[in-house]
């Protein structure tokens, strides 16, 4: 299994934001959590990426516990092991976060060359061959600011994947994109899956991720109902 | 005319005071002004509250009073700081990295959170994030407010004439006096204004390079 979260506890300031929060993402998997705004969907994400410390709960990623629970509480390892865990994991924001400052290419080859220590020549190849794959290889000079809504998410996509992450997480993804370019991002994304990335896409798009997920949870409130039996 | 020609050298002998005054506030402000804005936002309360506190007072009283306190004050303490021009850079330094850390610090506070999420989940470290996605946005975002600051500093510059330095302010007000006329005033103003418009310059290239539009 791919990634595995069990009895997941989150809160902000008193207010409990995850409940006993359990799903399993497997390899090639396509996963939807579905729920409304405020249901705690961004909460269970950041959780898994470990931009947010869980209260209690445990997260096996890849056979790596990013953090496990011991004594009703969840334990963190060190900086490093959670560094190493992240390269596993890959985001795609819901406002994409590209870096403005930055080409296309650039945004897609900078962890290639800093974070793999890939060579600079090695790097743009890889990176050039993913933004060819994703129909961006006109745009590799390109800024972020003269991209559309649809390339900037297939820019931040090519970041993600350029890495070779396992699991690869979906924030709202369809929050800002027109009919067509969403059926483009079903397709793209089932790609991904059948390269073998587990994907986990957390939206409130019911026909979107009725359309691309094998699997679909809903989250209400803070805790999580497998749809088929909920 | 040929009284300015006269004049002229006489106050030019004032500039190396003033650039050198210039030239060695900015080179050691900025990075003081960077690390203070750093503790500006500090995870760390009471790194938060000393930073908060010397920005609040070097921004809070006049560049003259914190002159005049460092030259006459310090010696009172027994801190000797090696003359006049040592006292007044000391000033302009400390002054002038707090209004540089504010700067930056609304710099670093007006980047969304997500850009450093983004980067941190690449796996890139704190520094890494801070310095290639960071700052090069900061710094974009701030350069209008630190070209003025830059600008600001040029003429600040004229207050060390309150503690005996020649520079060319005071060099022109002698003069005035000795030779009654205001020409050597209007001299002065002109050099200011050239050296103004050499920076505006300069900040506009600078301006130019870092462009992007967001």
């Amino acid at each position: 299994m791919l990634l595995t979260v069990e009895g997941l506890y989150k809160s902000f300031k008193g207010v409990s934001v995850l409940e006993n929060i359990n799903f399993q993402v497997d390899q090639g998997e396509i996963v939807a959590l579905l729920g409304q705004s405020g249901a705690g969907k961004t909460t269970i994400i950041r959780c898994l990426t470990g931009l947010e410390k869980a209260d209690r709960g445990s997260i096996l990623i890849d056979g790596q516990y990013l953090c496990k629970e011991e004594n009703a509480e969840s334990v963190y390892p060190d900086k490093a092991t959670i560094y190493a865990i992240r390269k596993n994991l890959g985001m795609v924001f819901q406002s994409y976060h590209l870096f403005p400052h930055m080409t296309v290419l650039e945004n897609v080859t900078l962890a290639l060359t800093m974070v793999h220590k890939m060579s600079e020549e090695e790097a743009r190849d890889k990176g050039t061959s993913f933004l060819r794959k994703l129909g961006l290889i006109e745009k590799l000079k390109a800024y972020p600011f003269e991209l559309s809504g649809g390339q900037k998410q297939r820019v931040a996509i090519a970041r993600s994947c350029v890495t070779n992450p396992k699991l690869l997480c979906f924030d709202e993804p369809t929050a800002a994109l027109d009919p067509e370019t969403t059926k483009d991002l079903a397709v793209l994304i089932r790609q991904l899956a059948d390269e073998g990335m587990g994907i986990l896409i957390i939206s409130h798009d019911i026909p979107f991720v009725e359309a691309v997920s094998d699997r679909i949870l809903r989250v209400v409130k803070g805790t999580l109902i497998d749809r088929e039996n909920g | 005319m040929s009284y300015i020609v006269k004049v002229l050298p006489q106050i030019l002998e004032g500039l190396s005071i003033t650039l050198g005054t210039f030239i060695i506030t900015l080179v050691l402000s900025i990075p003081l002004g960077a690390v203070i804005a750093m503790c500006r936002i500090s995870k760390i309360k009471m790194i938060r509250s000393i930073s908060g506190v010397y920005t609040w007072i070097l921004r809070g009283t006049p560049l003259l009073l914190q002159i005049f306190l460092i030259f006459f004050g310090l010696p009172i303490l027994g801190i000797q700081l090696f003359g006049r021009l040592a006292s007044v850079y000391f000033a302009f330094i400390l002054n002038y990295a707090a209004y540089f850390a504010e700067i930056f610090r609304s710099g670093i506070q007006s980047i969304e959170r997500g850009q450093a999420e983004a980067a941190t989940l690449l796996g890139f470290s704190p520094l890494q994030v801070n310095l290639k996605i960071i700052m090069p946005q900061v710094i974009k975002r701030t350069l209008p407010s630190i070209g003025n600051e830059i600008i600001t500093l040029i003429k600040d510059t004229s207050l060390v004439y309150a503690v005996g330095l020649a520079e060319i302010f005071k060099i022109a007000k002698s003069i005035s006096t000795r030779d009654v006329t205001i020409i050597p005033y209007l001299v002065v103003g002109v050099i200011y204004l050239l050296l103004t418009a050499i920076i505006t310059k300069g900040i506009n290239v600078a301006e130019k390079k870092v462009y992007y539009e967001e």
